[in-house]
């Protein structure tokens, strides 16, 4: 028994149990009694341990062991989580006319964020509860309710978070950044959860970033709920390029209406550890789910990616491509399961992962998984994991590339499909540029 | 400029380079022919740094200066360049961002200021012409599903973007028609000069009806067992490479 983890899980159950009531008075009896369920959920699960498949490869164990700060999402932010414009200026994609909806330590900061509701509404969670709480009603918890303990964890505690609602036939103008600060004197665990609903042919863009700006130990567990409708298009960029004492698990679900489009883009260049679990439901005929991940690890870093995509209806297509290298110590997992369920003929999906080793002691552990019920599909699957190839190497030593740069360009060039399809130009050379640093190449002349 | 002192060189302990000596000056060309496993390709990558091989003993000076101890990136900046026999495909680098980054950076060896994005694409414009090549190729990813010839192609086009002093052309005929062959060698006919000089690695005659050797040399396991003028290859074209053997028993 390990008992770090068993008084992290009491804490968490004493910190909801003392704080119902505020959750009860500041959102509705179906919400209050659906967070009771979960936390009750939590409560005989637990942490998941390595004895579960799914977290065969990864361990809770030392995200557990801090006596991490758990801010009420209630309580107005104390003097050592002030932060202002200046400390965040650095992760903001400054280039692009963005909305903005900023959060510290689980709390919305208006004065950091540029919301708006006039055509439609972008703006938090926590101000939904009350204010539509038709909405959230209807669709808070739909895609959640039977996830692992710490999705639950998250419904019974979580308050704060993005909240998007686009009606039909409508185009958002600019991208929405939304940025997650943790910040304190202390460590500090976080709950974040969005609520995204794109109506039947909107679009909408997202590029979401999680950031520690302190130097304690940070862990963030966030949820999020994307209902795409049909015809309509999201575009998601997940920006994780945390500081090195920062941690997060991410519980993505996207359930999509026919011929929908998610695209999702993580890239994974920083952070301690990162826990990825993304899935899709493609429920109406004709959907289209594409995934992209980067992840570059470095150090102790760990970067898990759980991928999961149902294919319910028939003509629905999916695509993905997990990309990862690895040196140091750093480990990466991969776990990509496809379901074609047995009305979902005509389904195309397509999956890989490819690795780079650098190191010795760096090691990914890669498992494609497909149960296929229906009978008329066409789906494709393969992983790699090997090392930089030393012909190529060679090639470009022999025209003047130096070392460092001839193999920091081949891993680029490995790379560089898992940024290819992002729509913004600026955020693209953005993103390449943080890529180059990271693998230690100067990109700003080769763009 | 390239002198070649008694060099002996084995890979996973087989011998392959079993003392050879030779000594190039500017302005030359040189050809170096062959049959199969005499040591041709391996002569080329050592020259160019390879670190697959072990050098056993003997030198390789470069005006004057042992590059045994040099990586294969200081070579190409002292202007050495290798003509690949088997150019390697790399997906996500395009051909004009690779060029552009080994320019780039043999310039940074010598000290030069970085060539701007319009004088760099002015520059290849021209010598892609001479090529007849089409400008698609700059944004293609290196190699990646070129065919033979154009792998080749692209290998004299690098050439003539680098303008190195010395270049070693590595079979650079097998896999090219014959248009191929005369675009080929016209390019390369278009960079000589007193200032350079240019190993052709070959086992066929026909490319020396294009590019006109000054000096043509036999390696037979390992060594050069015999050299002479363009007479010598004509000579082995008709004769083929069993009187050498014969001749070496």
């Amino acid at each position: 028994m390990d008992q770090k983890r068993a008084r992290m899980k009491d804490r968490l159950s004493a910190f909801y149990w003392l704080n119902e009531t505020q959750f009860a008075q500041a959102s509705s009896e179906l919400i209050t009694s659906q967070r009771r369920t979960a936390i009750e959920k939590f409560e005989s699960q637990g942490f998941p341990t390595v004895r579960e498949e799914e977290w065969k490869y990864t361990s809770l164990k030392k995200l557990t062991a801090p006596e991490y700060n758990f801010p009420s999402p209630f309580a107005p932010l104390e003097q050592d989580e002030q932060i202002d414009f200046n400390d965040i200026k650095q992760f903001l994609v400054n280039d692009i006319d963005c909305y903005r909806v900023v959060f510290i330590n689980g709390r919305y900061s208006s004065w950091l964020s540029e919301t708006t509701h006039t055509n439609y509404d972008i703006c938090t969670l926590g101000s939904a509860w009350k204010k539509y709480p038709d909405v959230v009603e209807s669709y808070f918890n739909k895609l959640t309710k039977d996830d692992g303990p710490l999705v639950q964890l998250n419904t019974g505690l979580a308050w704060e978070g993005l909240y998007v609602n686009i009606p039909k036939k409508t185009v958002v103008d600019k991208p929405i950044q939304v940025l997650y600060f943790s910040t304190g004197d202390t460590p500090v665990f976080n709950q974040t959860r969005s609520l995204i609903i794109l109506s039947e042919g909107s679009s909408a863009e997202i590029i979401e970033r999680h950031h520690s700006l302190t130097n304690h130990e940070t862990w963030t567990n966030a949820v999020d709920e994307l209902h795409v409708g049909s015809n309509a298009k999201i575009h998601w960029v997940k920006l994780q390029h945390d500081a090195s004492n920062a941690s997060l698990t991410q519980h993505s679900k996207i359930h999509q209406e026919k011929n929908s489009t998610a695209i999702v883009h993580t890239i994974s260049t920083g952070g301690k550890f990162i826990r990825n679990n993304l899935d899709f439901s493609l429920i109406g005929r004709g959907a289209e789910a594409r995934m992209f991940g980067l992840s570059l690890g470095s150090d102790r870093q760990l970067v898990d990616h759980h991928t999961r995509v149902d294919h319910i209806a028939p003509n629905c297509s999916s695509h993905e491509s997990y990309k990862g290298i690895y040196d140091d110590f750093s480990r990466g997992v991969f776990n990509g399961k496809i379901y074609v369920h047995v009305d979902a003929q005509k389904t195309q999906a397509y999956q890989q992962n490819n690795n780079l080793i650098l190191s010795e002691k760096a090691a990914v552990d890669t498992k494609p998984q497909l149960e296929i019920f229906a009978d008329d599909v066409k789906c494709s699957h393969g992983c790699t994991i090997g090392q930089l190839d030393e012909d190529a190497l060679f090639y470009l030593r022999a025209r003047g590339i130096r070392i460092k740069e001839a193999k920091a360009l081949l891993m680029l060039a490995f790379a560089n499909d898992a940024i290819a399809d992002i729509q913004h130009p600026s955020l693209r050379v953005k993103l390449s540029q943080l890529i180059g640093r990271k693998l230690g190449v100067d990109m700003s002349n080769s763009l | 400029m390239l002198e070649i002192v008694n060099l002996h060189a084995s890979i996973d302990n087989k011998v392959i380079l079993n003392g050879i000596n030779l000594k190039i000056n500017l302005g030359e060309v040189h050809a170096i022919m062959g049959p199969n496993g005499s040591g041709k390709s391996t002569l080329s990558n050592v020259i160019a740094g390879h670190d697959g091989y072990d050098i056993i003993s003997g030198d390789i000076l470069f005006d004057g200066e042992s590059v045994l101890d040099f990586s294969p990136e200081k070579r190409a900046h002292l202007g050495l360049f290798l003509s690949f026999q088997y150019p390697v495909e790399i997906p996500g680098i395009t051909v004009s961002n690779f060029i552009r980054t080994a320019l780039n950076e043999i310039r940074k060896a010598k000290g030069e200021e970085p060539l701007g994005a319009s004088p760099m694409l002015k520059m290849m414009r021209e010598k892609m012409g001479v090529l007849e090549m089409d400008k698609g190729f700059l944004s293609r990813s290196l190699n990646e599903g070129f065919s033979g010839g154009e792998k080749k192609r692209n290998e004299i086009f690098q050439m003539a973007m680098l303008e190195p002093k010395m270049a070693i052309l590595d079979e650079t005929d097998s896999g090219l028609d014959i248009d191929a062959l005369r675009i080929v060698a016209n390019g390369v006919n278009s960079l000589r000069s007193n200032r350079n000089t240019f190993i052709i690695i070959t086992h066929y005659q026909r490319l020396l009806d294009y590019i006109v050797p000054d000096f043509v040399h036999v390696l037979f396991n390992g060594k050069i067992v015999k050299s002479g003028d363009k007479e010598l290859a004509i000579e082995l074209e008709k004769r083929g490479y069993d009187w050498i053997k014969k001749e070496q028993e």
